[in-house]
């Protein structure tokens, strides 16, 4: 999140779109109702289901799965055009003003530079005009044909409301009166917040969903503002720390990436890494990227990690591929060029798309280790589970530990929470029976894995012979102990105009303290000031708020910087006083920035100075225009899902190559694993129910008492179309496999009109698996497509084709 | 008009729904009931401030135990509540964090390591000193085998590809710093979580 859960409740319009908080996120959704009961607060729920969350909004409408793109961009559309933006906002703190180079140009689907033998393309034109200083050419008045702001007035002018209409299947009257309503939050002192979480992200364009969703906020004035940004949710209870900490394919610490393999020189890498302002006088915080890199190296190779060798630059994995990602992964295993895999409390056969080609891929593997704290599906792939895992177990010759793990109550450490806290908590009870902790198994694989290299050698032994492994207790890393590592000790004395600012030894205040030169280390820059010399920040208790506008600044701690909302320098006009002086967030009181949060800005920089607010940025601003920075293009386009219920995308129905997203990644292996709208008619899209936690909760009583089968939402009129009635048993079909399950027949879906069609959608909990305590049934992953988004490679869980019979 | 009834009778009385003290202040008390009140059973618990693991809200948690470790003195978990000091949740849980108790001593918690060997259909107990060797040996094994030092253009990489790492997103952000440590040294590139899912 950009902002906060508290922080919705300053809201007065919340859109929730591509989530569904009320069921997903009950008691942060409390702050949704706040917001309501506090200041009248309108609230728009825009989903293919009407769900809890529709249920108490003010305003809603249903549309088709996988058209969110059409709808905000079509709303783009609107605001330009009938001057409901916030002017004064958009030519101060965006880049609409930028001039685009000669030679970028979109035509019917496509950007410059596609090559359709590599569904990538070759992005050099997809940038701003720069002048001989390197700085971009910008046009104050917003009206030179080739700045940011005509070219994207332009791209959307196709967007119209009939054309809306016939892609998400939403009446233009319901577009009309939702899109006035959005343009509300133009004013200045009228904010809306984006909520939106799974059902944004797992399309094949789900992140140019969300940067649609960010473009509109731009527009509109929102980012930056008490109650505005735009709002990740968020599924899982650490995934936002997982990822902050890089634990992806591409990902160092803190959203470094790990270098490709053709950056075979240090100074090339850093470089390519290191941005320097597009604009005079800018921030750009990325230029200090060695400082963050050298000080990551720093902690996990010490003094072996030395100027001469690039700070062991090349004891790195390098990348051959953008990313390899699960589905990468799992696509190789069946071709049996993988050994093994490590899953640590992830049920990976549960959790992934296409639960068949995932059973084959495990199946080939030697060896598979299973951490967790429950007896899930993933250990048990090679068992038969009757017709829910119908295998042969003399016939997989795969090894497969079982690890038992604590859970979150027998455990000490933090989680990040989607408002960006890490808060710490404590171990209550030791794990059950001779269960340890994760730190406890990672240590002991390490420390042998190790030991055998010192003992017989192998195979580029160098980095595990020196990773740094300073714990009290060498077979327990404390949490403490790895919490001070990534937060970053002063390795000498570190010393700022003169004047000594920290002792060697001593913990680092924040990312400030950070140097290129090997006289800090830090694990993981973000995470700075977590725990310093005052102590551990993100167990703090203090839960004042002391200017009643939802801050808490002294309760655990927020990355960056103790910042709870982001780009909070956006809050104030370019003068330095708030755009809304009832939702006063930080402002210029002459001298420095102050008020309620933590300012995302320098903090002695007058207002006069003209140092835009969005400081990580190249050019301070916030980008309509996206540059090189996502796959499949510098503004959103929409896009057919992989398998959709319509034969063409009705913006492109003449190009075959904009019909799905042109850069999603589609392998040889699953060609034929797509259907047709002629053979499975109906568009499907999975959820999250409020009794259930993914697959774990059917191994808790009281949640398998509540919601004890599986079951899918299917609509009246499609219901009478086939016959079927409430409670009946029906077989869900997609390309890939089937499931069995209770029909729940019902009004909360149903059909649209789709660029003349009739569309009906079904809708498909993903919970209940062939372990646990609830009903046994099939995994709804069956189902799904083995496609991802064309940045990030999530999987399209959201939009995919089935056919329904009555059992 | 007075009814005289025994402690038990009066207790029943009020679980049928009646508050006790409205029942004493009509007169209507055994005799020595207010002087024997039963302890409120979380007065001797060790509660711990805790997050919840279920979402990416982060409501907070207060979990009571008891049990100080001692010989036929298990610790365990015996109620789960809110945390009323925690600014987003305020006291409250929902559905799932409400039932975690469930969850923490479900059935289905594995509780020592165990092992299926290639073609059988069975688990089998073994120690963990056990568990971890073989697996460092297959892993180790895997490695030095395949650990690809250059790529095929002659680029230095040094990478093992052929053993993948998914991650738990409700471990500790220490432990992921710990696994990214770990499986960045080994050179493992096949590594993710539940960020997609």
């Amino acid at each position: 999140m950009t902002n906060s859960w508290v922080d919705i409740r300053n809201a007065n319009i919340v859109l929730s779109m591509g989530g569904n908080s009320a069921e997903a996120h009950p008691v942060g959704f409390r702050w949704v109702m706040q917001a309501k009961e506090r200041s009248d607060a309108i609230l728009i729920s825009i989903d293919p289901r009407y769900n809890r969350t529709t249920a108490v909004a003010d305003y809603h409408a249903w549309i088709r799965t996988g058209t969110d793109i059409a709808f905000l961009g079509g709303l783009i559309s609107y605001l330009i055009e009938s001057d409901r933006y916030n002017r004064e906002y958009v030519e101060a703190y965006t880049d609409a003003a930028h001039l685009v180079r000669e030679g970028f140009e979109f035509h019917d689907g496509l950007f410059t530079g596609y090559d359709e033998a590599r569904h990538q393309y070759d992005k050099a034109t997809w940038n701003f005009d720069l002048d001989e200083q390197g700085f971009a050419r910008r046009d104050e008045t917003l009206q030179h044909p080739r700045c940011v702001f005509q070219l994207m007035r332009r791209h959307y002018s196709r967007y119209s409301v009939e054309m809306v209409e016939r892609i998400c299947g939403m009446p233009q009257a319901k577009v009309l009166q939702l899109w006035d309503l959005l343009a509300q939050s133009a004013a200045p002192d009228k904010t809306m917040t984006i909520l939106y979480a799974l059902g944004w992200t797992q399309h094949s364009v789900g992140a140019q969903m969300i940067r649609t969703g960010a473009m509109v906020q731009l527009l509109l004035g929102n980012m930056g503002m008490p109650g505005g940004g735009v709002n990740a949710l968020r599924g899982h209870s650490n995934i936002q720390g997982l990822t902050d900490i890089g634990l992806l394919s591409n990902l160092l610490t803190g959203y470094m990436t790990l270098p490709a393999a053709g950056a075979q020189d240090y100074r090339g890498y850093i470089q390519e890494k290191v941005r320097q302002p597009l604009l005079p006088n800018q921030v750009s915080y990325w230029k200090y990227y060695e400082r963050f890199f050298v000080s990551t190296m720093k902690a996990f190779y010490g003094d072996a990690a030395t100027v001469e060798n690039d700070w062991c630059y090349h004891w790195l994995p390098k990348l051959s591929e953008p990313l390899y990602d699960v589905l990468y992964a799992v696509n190789d295993m069946t071709k049996g060029t993988m050994t093994g895999a490590i899953c640590q409390g992830f049920n990976i056969l549960a959790a992934f798309p296409n639960k068949a080609k995932v059973l084959d891929g495990l199946s080939k593997l030697r060896y598979l280790v299973i951490m967790d704290p429950l007896a899930n599906e993933t250990g048990e792939f090679w068992k038969n589970h009757g017709e829910f895992n119908d295998v042969d177990p003399s016939q997989i010759q795969t090894t497969v530990f079982r690890l038992p793990t604590s859970c979150f109550a027998e455990d000490d450490g933090s989680i990040t929470n989607s408002s960006r806290w890490l808060q710490w908590h404590h171990r209550a009870v030791p794990p059950p029976g001779e269960a340890k902790t994760d730190n406890a198994i990672l240590a002991g694989l390490f420390q042998r894995l190790q030991k055998l290299y010192q003992e017989e050698g192998g195979a580029f032994p160098e980095p595990i012979l020196n990773l740094t492994w300073e714990y009290s207790d060498p077979a327990h890393p404390a949490a403490a102990e790895l919490a001070q590592e990534y937060n970053g000790r002063a390795l000498a004395d570190i010393e700022d105009q003169g004047r000594i600012i920290r002792r060697k030894g001593e913990l680092l205040n924040d990312f400030g303290d950070l140097r290129a030169d090997g006289s800090t280390s830090c694990g993981c820059w973000i995470y700075s000031g977590a725990w310093t010399e005052q102590g551990n920040m993100m167990d703090r208790r203090d839960n004042s708020d002391p200017y009643d506008i939802g801050v808490t600044l002294g309760w655990a701690w927020a990355w960056p910087l103790n910042r709870r909302i982001l780009y909070n320098r956006a809050s104030a006009r370019p003068d330095g006083t708030p755009w809304d002086p009832n939702r006063a967030l930080i402002w210029w009181s002459g001298e420095r920035w102050v008020g309620a949060d933590v300012p995302d800005y320098p903090i002695a920089a007058a207002p006069e100075e003209d140092i835009k607010p969005f400081i990580l940025s190249e050019s301070g601003t916030g980008h309509f225009f996206a540059s090189e920075w996502l796959g499949e293009g510098p503004f959103p386009e929409h896009y057919e899902p992989l398998e959709s219920p319509i034969p063409n995308n009705p913006l492109h129905p003449q190009n075959p190559l904009a019909y799905h997203n042109p850069v999603a990644r589609v392998f040889a292996e699953d060609r034929d694993t797509f259907g047709t709208f002629e053979e499975f008619p109906y568009a499907a899209t999975t959820y999250r129910l409020t009794e259930h936690f993914h697959y774990w909760t059917t191994h808790v009583l009281l949640n398998a008492i509540v919601q004890p089968e599986k079951f899918v939402e299917i609509g009246e009129v499609l219901a009478g179309e086939l016959g079927i009635a409430a409670g009946e048993k029906v077989r869900v079909r997609s390309k890939r496999g089937h499931i069995d399950a209770v029909a729940v027949v019902t009004k909360r879906l149903r059909p649209l009109q789709v660029d003349g069609r009739t569309v009906h959608q079904v809708g498909i909990p993903i919970h209940w698996g062939f372990t646990g305590v609830a009903k046994k049934a099939h995994l709804t992953n069956t189902l799904t497509p083995f496609v991802g988004d064309g940045n990030t490679q999530t999987p399209e869980f959201k939009s995919f084709l089935v056919n329904v019979e009555k059992l | 008009m007075s009814v005289r009834v025994s402690r038990r009778q009066f207790l029943k009385f009020g679980a049928a729904g009646l508050g006790a003290s409205s029942m004493a202040m009509m007169g209507f008390a055994p005799d020595q009931a207010l002087a024997s009140v039963r302890h409120f059973k979380l007065s001797g618990a060790k509660v711990s401030r805790n997050i919840c693991t279920y979402c990416s809200v982060g409501c907070g948690m207060l979990l009571y135990a008891r049990g100080d470790g001692a010989i036929n003195s298990h610790d365990h978990i015996f109620h789960v509540e809110g945390d009323p000091d925690h600014p987003v949740s305020r006291g409250s849980l929902c559905p799932r964090g409400a039932g975690v108790l469930d969850f923490i001593r479900s059935d289905s918690r594995v509780r020592y390591p165990q092992v299926r060997e290639p073609g059988t259909d069975e688990w089998k107990r073994i120690s963990w000193d056990d568990a971890l060797e073989r697996i460092v040996r297959m892993m180790k094994d895997d490695r030095d085998r395949n650990f690809e030092t250059h790529d095929e253009e002659g680029h230095l990489v040094n990478r093992w590809m052929t053993t993948a790492m998914v991650a738990a997103s409700a471990c500790t952000n220490e432990t992921a710093y710990l696994t990214q440590k770990i499986t960045r040294a080994l050179g493992i590139l096949k590594l993710d979580n539940q960020a997609r899912v």
